[in-house]
C-alpha cells in the first residue's frame, strides 16, 4: 500500500475521546433476501462495548452470532444483505463505509479470529509472510523490523522456537499452533476490538483452555476489548464481563456475567444452561435437552420466538413478542412475559404440565431453574423417558 | 501412559468384544519413519456396556475405533468379538461380521450418502443382507426412524442436505440399528454438533442402548460427555492405555495425571470459577511419529521423574475395579499441582 494512501487513512482517525464507548451498535437488522423470502439474521440488536471489556455473544448454531460479529466488521456479502440501524466504533458510523475506510479499520482497529484455523490461514503462504503483510501493510516499518516483530509476536503467543516457524506452512502445524498464529496475526497490529468467533470450537479441551488463556492475557495485556462468539456457555463463564445471550436474531438475555449466571431470568438462558452434561452428574443422568429447534427466521413464530420450545409458555407468550425488560440490577436486560424465578412462572410450568405440553414435561425436577442450573455440581434426577420425577418442589 | 499390560480385562467369557496388545502403525511416506497411531492397546466390552473411549486429537482412539471394525488391519495384536478373531477373518467371513458391528461417525452430514433418500439409505443394509422381505424391511425402516424421532412419511423421500446436523446424526443412528447389530463404534457422535442437539442426540443413544440391548464403544474428547454415557472409561495417550474405570470413581478420583488433566481442562459454566488456576496441562500431544521413551506422558506430565522416560508402566489396580498405567498415580484427595501462571502472556513457556 502506498505511503500516500495510508497518510489519507491516518487523517480519518481522528482522536476518539476514550471515555465514550468503543462500540455502539443501535438496533442492528442484517436481512437476507433468499428465494423463500427475508431471513432476518440479525434482528434489532443493540448494545455498547467499552474499551478494554469482553463480551461474550452466546447462541445456537443459526441464532445470529456469527452474523452479528460479520455485521459489525463489515464482512458480509455485497449482494442480497441489507444492513440497517448504526454501529459507531470510536464515535464513527461504520454502516456505510466505503471499502477504503473499512481497510483502515480491518486489522489495525478491529481484527478477527476465525473458528477453523485451517481454512482462514494461507496454504500456499510461510507463517512469517503472512505476519508481516499485515504488519507491513498497515504500519510504516522495514521488512526487517516487520519480521523482527512477527518474532516477538510468536513468542508472545507461546510459540516455541519461532526463529524456525516463520520459516514454516500452515499444515506443519498443529490445530492449537494454527490458532495461535491466527491470534499473532490477528492482534499483530495492536487493534483496539478483537472478535473471536468460535476460536476454540475445533480444538481438543486441553488446548482450548490454552488458546482461551492465551486470548485473556492478550486483552488484558493490551486492553484490547472482545467479543467472544461461542454456542458453549462454559467458554464464557469465567472469561468475559458481559454476556448477550442469542435467539433467532435477538438478544433476549443481556447481564454481566455473575449475574446472569446466578440470576438468569429467560427460559433459554437456563434451557442452554441445563442442557451442558455437568461433570458432577452421575453417570447415565438424563440430560435436560431443548426439544425441537431454532426457529425458521425466514418466517418466524409469532409472539416470543422461543415459545414453540419454551416449558413455561402461555397464551400471551405465543401471541405477543416481549421488548426487552430491565431488571434491578443494573446492566441486566431480558425478553420475556414470565421470567424463571418467578411464582407466575412456576404457576405456568403447572399449568403446562398438567396440560401435557411436551415441552413442560421435559423439563426434570426444581420447576426453576435458579441457581440450580448455575451450580454444576447439582445432582439432577434421574428419569427416563415418559416417567417424570417431579421432586424438587416443582 | 505408557500403559501396556491387560490387567484390567475381565473373563474371556464375561465379555462381548476383546481387544488385546493392538497394534496400529502407519508409514510415512517413503521416509521409513512410522506413525505409531495405536501401540499394545487393550480394552473390552461386555455385553449390554457402554465403553467410553476418550483422549486428545491424536491420541489413537478414532483409530482404535477403526481397527476393531478392521477398517484398518492391525499390524498386531487380536480383535475378539462374539468369538471370533476379526484379525485372522478375511474376504467373505469378514464381510459376515458387518451387520454385527456398525459404526456412527462424527460429521453426519458428510456421512450420508447426499444423492440417495433417507428411507434409502437406512435401509441398504437390510437389502444387501437380504434380512425379511420387502415389507419387513419397510417396516423395519419405518420403525427405526420413528424410534430416532424422524417422522419416516415426511423425511423418507427426502435427501440428507434437507436436515440439520442433528437430524442427520439421528438418521445416522437408525441406519446403524437397522441390522441389529450387536456392538456400535461412535466416533465422536456429538462433537460436531450444539450443547442442545447433543443433549438431544445423547438422551437418544441412551434410549436406543436400553431399546435394541446395544453395546456401544463411545468414542469422544470431552469428559463431561463420555461421563454421562458410559458405564466404563478408558483414557488413551497417544496409542496408549492411562487409565480405566468406572465413570464415577475415575471423575471422582483420577488416578492418572493425565486423567486429571483432562478433567480440569474442561470449561465449568460458572463464572466464579477462575479458568487460569484450572490449567492443568501445557503444550501439546507429542509427535506418534517419535513417541517419547518409557512413560509417553512424561514430556508434559507434573509429576515425571527420571523413572518415567526408562521404564513403561504397566497397567496395574490401584483401587478395585480401577486402573492405571502411572508409576506415580495420584492418590484420593490429591489434587495437581497446577503450573505457576506465568507472568506476562499467560501462556505456557513449554509449549
Amino acid at each position: 500500500m502506498s505511503r500516500r494512501r495510508r497518510a489519507v487513512g491516518v487523517e480519518r482517525f481522528e482522536p476518539a475521546p476514550l471515555d465514550a464507548p468503543l462500540l455502539e451498535v443501535e438496533d442492528l437488522h442484517t436481512h437476507f433476501r433468499t428465494g423463500r423470502g427475508v431471513a432476518r439474521a440479525v434482528d434489532g440488536v443493540s448494545f455498547s462495548l467499552e474499551r478494554g471489556r469482553t463480551l461474550g455473544v452466546v447462541g445456537e448454531s443459526g441464532s445470529g452470532k456469527t452474523v452479528l460479529a460479520r455485521s459489525i466488521m463489515g464482512l458480509l456479502p455485497k449482494s442480497n444483505v441489507e444492513r440497517t440501524g448504526s454501529i459507531k466504533f470510536e464515535g464513527r458510523e461504520v454502516i456505510g463505509a466505503t471499502p477504503d475506510d473499512l481497510r483502515e479499520l480491518w486489522g489495525s482497529q478491529i481484527s478477527m479470529v476465525f473458528q477453523d484455523p485451517m481454512t482462514s490461514l494461507n496454504p500456499v503462504m510461510k507463517i512469517g509472510k503472512q505476519i508481516t503483510e499485515m504488519l507491513l501493510q498497515h504500519l510504516d516499518i522495514s521488512k526487517d523490523y516487520a519480521r523482527e516483530l512477527a518474532l516477538s509476536l510468536l513468542e508472545s503467543v507461546g510459540i516455541p522456537e519461532a526463529d524456525r516457524r516463520l520459516k514454516e506452512y500452515p499444515h506443519q502445524m498443529s490445530g492449537g499452533m494454527r490458532q495461535r498464529i491466527m491470534i499473532a496475526i490477528a492482534i499483530a497490529c495492536g487493534p483496539k476490538l478483537l472478535f473471536a468467533d468460535e476460536p476454540t470450537t475445533a480444538l481438543d479441551v486441553t488446548v482450548q483452555a490454552q488458546i482461551l488463556d492465551l486470548l485473556q492475557a492478550q486483552q488484558r495485556e493490551r486492553f484490547m476489548a472482545m467479543i467472544l462468539v461461542t454456542h458453549d456457555l462454559g467458554v464464557v463463564a469465567g472469561r468475559t464481563d458481559e454476556i448477550a445471550v442469542m435467539y433467532a436474531g435477538r438478544v433476549v438475555e443481556k447481564a454481566p456475567t455473575k449475574v446472569l449466571f446466578s440470576e438468569l431470568r429467560h427460559p433459554y438462558t437456563e434451557a442452554l444452561l441445563r442442557s451442558i452434561p455437568k461433570l458432577g452428574a452421575p453417570s447415565h443422568t438424563r440430560l435436560a435437552a431443548i426439544g425441537g429447534r431454532p426457529p425458521d427466521i425466514v418466517n418466524p413464530p409469532a409472539g416470543c420466538k422461543f415459545s414453540p420450545r419454551c416449558p413455561y409458555a402461555r397464551e400471551r407468550c405465543l401471541e405477543e413478542e416481549p421488548p426487552l425488560i430491565d431488571t434491578a440490577t443494573p446492566g441486566h436486560e431480558f425478553r420475556c412475559w414470565i421470567p424463571v424465578g418467578t411464582p407466575e412462572n412456576r404457576e405456568a410450568l403447572e399449568a403446562n404440565r398438567a396440560a401435557g405440553a411436551p415441552s413442560a414435561l421435559a423439563v426434570v425436577g426444581e420447576g426453576n431453574g435458579m441457581g440450580t442450573a448455575a451450580a454444576p455440581s447439582a445432582p439432577t434426577p434421574h428419569t427416563r423417558s415418559g416417567s417424570i420425577d417431579t421432586k424438587g418442589g416443582a | 501412559m505408557a500403559g501396556h499390560g491387560t490387567a484390567h480385562l475381565r473373563p474371556a467369557d464375561e465379555v462381548l468384544l476383546r481387544v488385546e496388545s493392538l497394534v496400529v502403525e502407519f508409514p510415512v511416506g517413503r521416509t521409513g519413519l512410522t506413525v505409531h497411531a495405536v501401540s499394545d492397546v487393550s480394552i473390552d466390552v461386555k455385553p449390554g456396556e457402554t465403553l467410553g473411549l476418550v483422549g486428545e486429537s491424536g491420541c489413537g482412539k478414532s483409530t482404535t475405533g477403526r481397527a476393531v471394525m478392521q477398517l484398518v488391519r492391525p499390524k498386531g495384536g487380536s480383535v475378539t468379538f462374539d468369538g471370533h478373531d476379526l484379525t485372522q477373518l478375511k474376504g467373505e467371513e469378514l464381510r459376515e461380521t458387518r451387520p454385527k458391528l456398525q459404526m456412527i461417525f462424527q460429521d453426519p452430514i458428510s456421512s450420508l450418502n447426499p444423492r440417495r433418500r433417507i428411507r434409502d439409505i437406512v435401509r441398504e443394509g437390510l437389502d444387501i443382507w437380504k434380512i425379511g422381505d420387502d415389507a419387513a424391511r419397510n417396516a423395519k425402516v419405518t420403525e427405526v426412524l420413528e424410534t430416532v424421532g424422524i417422522d419416516p412419511e415426511a423425511a423418507g423421500p427426502r435427501r440428507p442436505h434437507e436436515f440439520s446436523g442433528g437430524q442427520c446424526q439421528r438418521i445416522s443412528i437408525a441406519r446403524a440399528v437397522a441390522t441389529e447389530p450387536k456392538l456400535i463404534i461412535c466416533d465422536e457422535p456429538v462433537s460436531a454438533l450444539d450443547v442442545s442437539v447433543q443433549a438431544q442426540i445423547l438422551n437418544l443413544l441412551q434410549e436406543m442402548k436400553q431399546r435394541y440391548g446395544l453395546t456401544l464403544i463411545f468414542i469422544a474428547h470431552d469428559l463431561a460427555v463420555v461421563k454421562n454415557v458410559s458405564d466404563r472409561v478408558a483414557v488413551m495417550y497417544l496409542g496408549k492405555i492411562c487409565e480405566v474405570s468406572g465413570p464415577d470413581e475415575l471423575y471422582a478420583q483420577p488416578a492418572h495425571p493425565y486423567t486429571a488433566a483432562l478433567l480440569l481442562a474442561i470449561p465449568v459454566p460458572d463464572p466464579t470459577v477462575r479458568p487460569a488456576e484450572r490449567s492443568g496441562v501445557g503444550g501439546e500431544i507429542p509427535s506418534p511419529v517419535a513417541p517419547p521413551s518409557g512413560c509417553r506422558f512424561r514430556t508434559r506430565c507434573l509429576k515425571a521423574t527420571d523413572r518415567c522416560a526408562q521404564e513403561e508402566p504397566e497397567i496395574r489396580e490401584v483401587r478395585p475395579d480401577h486402573f492405571v498405567a502411572c508409576h506415580f498415580p495420584m492418590e484420593p484427595g490429591e489434587t495437581l499441582a497446577a503450573p505457576a501462571p506465568t507472568a506476562g502472556n499467560g501462556s505456557h513457556p513449554d509449549i
